[in-house]
């Protein structure tokens, strides 16, 4: 389940929908990974755009590893602004067993990072500056570049 | 006539061109100073999948997307 909201989320609404969801699906862990907007280097919020097309085929495929191994992946976004101490970002992870939700975790937020078509902006003094140091180049990219 | 749409902060209004590949793609843009800088960090993808290589013939009502560099979360 892929959910995108306008600007902040409401974690504690979220994580509590996705653990009703779960109740009696007979998994044994549900592991949540929560990304809260931190201060630092002045800014005063983040803002996000989300290519959504990709991002869908990008989860599906997350999602069928998941259910290979008898897991669900749920993740919640934000787009748009997110300020101070609000969170943009909720990943979770249901299975039979601890090992795989703790494991399945850490592999899907590293990729998210790496893969996901979600830009990051800083807002600063009225700004709204592409997060450019902190972006990864997606695997494959540079095709359309000069040759080297 | 092919599109090709600039995501994220790339600041670019979309193209509507008349090419056959993917070689003649990276010709154009190459030229273009608006976007030269940031192809050999973009990736590319057809029809919403994404493409590792130039053989990739083009037909009528294709759709490109350039990708720049991500960070979500």
């Amino acid at each position: 389940m892929l959910s995108l909201y306008e600007g902040a989320l409401d974690v504690p609404k979220i994580l509590k929908e996705w653990y009703e969801a779960e109740a009696t699906s007979n998994y044994g862990a549900y592991i949540p990974f929560v990304g809260t907007v931190r201060s630092e280097d002045g800014i005063e919020g983040l803002s996000f755009d989300i290519y959504e097309p990709i991002l869908e085929s990008w989860f599906a495929s997350w999602q069928e590893k998941a259910k290979e191994k008898g897991a669900v992946i749920k993740m919640a976004h934000s787009r748009g602004d997110v300020m101070l101490h609000e969170s943009s970002y909720i990943a979770a992870v249901f299975s039979p067993k601890r090992r795989v939700a703790l494991e399945f975790i850490d592999e899907f937020v590293e990729d998210f990072k790496a893969s996901a078509p979600i830009w990051k902006y800083d807002l600063k003094n009225g700004d709204r500056i592409y997060a450019k140091d902190r972006s990864t180049a997606i695997r494959g990219s540079g095709i359309l570049g000069e040759k080297q | 006539m092919v599109r090709v749409e600039f995501l994220g902060p790339i600041q670019k209004e979309a193209l509507e061109l008349e090419i056959t590949n993917l070689n003649e793609l990276a010709a154009i843009l190459q030229k273009d100073e608006e976007v030269k800088e940031w192809l050999a960090n973009c990736a590319v993808a057809v029809n919403d999948n994404l493409v590792t290589s130039l053989e990739c013939e083009l037909k009528s009502g294709d759709k490109i997307s350039l990708l720049p560099p991500v960070c979500g979360g």
